[in-house]
């Protein structure tokens, strides 16, 4: 095959790019890959079971432990506050540096059907907030959490709540530290806590 | 059903480790049923439990029914781009050789409109009803709030 002269310069000029383009690869710095979970300080402000706004920076010095979830929930949520409960007992005497918080995506049906008492029948620790639509988007905004309202016929009151079934560790000067997935069990997220107390 | 006659069975069928009672119909082994205690009766309770098919055809759990709820549903929990749903299921698939359970971050069923409020240390029965191997009646212990499972000798949960 005879190449044209036009083809013998383009072939020329690919060949050259792809050896430059093999250069920079080598020489380039690596840029660096964009941190999947950037420090950040969710806030919010929110009515706890007696309607007293507590907000992000009344628990500025201590750990907290934040589950989003609905008290109507059977499955998710009594399994997650479970193991908070057990952690924050075997927690023992540093428990008083862990705040576990529960924001309710459901909230004007959680006031209804009782807040707090929800809330301490797993562990008297356990602090029920529940806000109103605005305030309760704000928090899980804050977060970059998603939860919404599922029409679900086979559901108590005809719906359900989706929403993010992690629990989220915030540091005493109110950076995100870490989540712990669904199902992580109670003695994984006790030894982290102790690691950092 | 009347509350009196709900108790009393309540406290009839309470005695320890029920939950390590197994329960067969066909080719198919019920264990572990259990639930968790609810706080008052206003919020649905739930119903595990793992089944074992050791016949040679697939079966499917399609029904619950029991006395303690008014409204029982097969539910599953799933996670999808890290949020959990809760969508009803018609049905639990029970393949041939395999043991499928009803466990916490998965298949349960909600027991929707409850009749009294569930105690640790009760028992109610409920009624399982499987696309091949028809009905079969258990008893269903319910455990403490905490609970993740009974504590079986023989358990694998």
């Amino acid at each position: 095959m005879r190449l044209t002269g036009l083809q013998k310069i383009l072939w020329a000029a690919a060949g050259l790019a792809l050896l430059g383009y093999g250069a920079l690869l080598l020489v380039a710095e690596p840029t660096p890959a964009p941190l999947a979970e950037a420090p950040f300080r969710p806030n919010f402000t929110l009515p706890d079971a007696d309607g007293r706004l507590r907000s992000s920076a009344d628990f500025a010095g201590k750990h907290t432990l934040v589950f989003f979830g609905f008290t109507n929930c059977p499955d998710v949520c009594p399994t997650t506050l479970a193991e908070v409960a057990q952690v924050m007992d075997d927690l023992g005497d540093q428990a008083g540096q862990v705040q576990p918080l529960f924001i309710s995506v459901d909230p004007e049906r959680d006031r209804r059907l009782g807040l707090s008492e929800f809330t301490t029948a797993f562990h008297p620790s356990i602090l029920g907030l529940a806000g109103d639509a605005a305030q309760t988007r704000a928090a899980a905004d804050s977060f970059r959490i998603h939860f919404s309202r599922e029409d679900d016929a086979a559901a108590p009151d005809g719906y359900s709540m989706s929403h993010s079934p992690a629990l989220y560790l915030i540091g005493p000067e109110g950076d995100w530290l870490r989540q712990f997935t669904y199902g992580t069990p109670a003695p994984e997220i006790l030894a982290d806590l102790q690691s950092r107390l | 059903m009347k509350p009196t006659i709900l108790s009393a069975f309540f406290a009839l069928t309470a005695f320890p480790a029920l939950a390590c009672e197994s329960f067969t119909v066909g080719d198919l082994t019920i264990d572990h049923a259990w639930s968790r205690a609810t706080i008052g009766a206003d919020r649905p309770g739930v119903f595990y439990v793992e089944i074992t098919n050791a016949g040679a055809s697939d079966d499917a759990l399609i029904g619950i029914a029991t006395p303690a709820a008014g409204m029982p549903m097969l539910h599953e929990t799933t996670v999808t781009d890290g949020v959990a749903s809760m969508p009803h299921a018609m049905s639990v698939p029970v393949p041939a050789g395999q043991t499928v359970q009803l466990a916490p971050g998965g298949y349960h069923g909600m027991l929707m409109g409850l009749t009294i409020a569930l105690k640790e240390g009760d028992s109610f029965p409920a009624t399982l009803t499987f696309q091949s191997a028809g009905d079969v009646t258990i008893n269903v212990e319910v455990l403490s709030l905490r609970a993740e499972g009974p504590d079986c000798a023989h358990a694998g949960q």
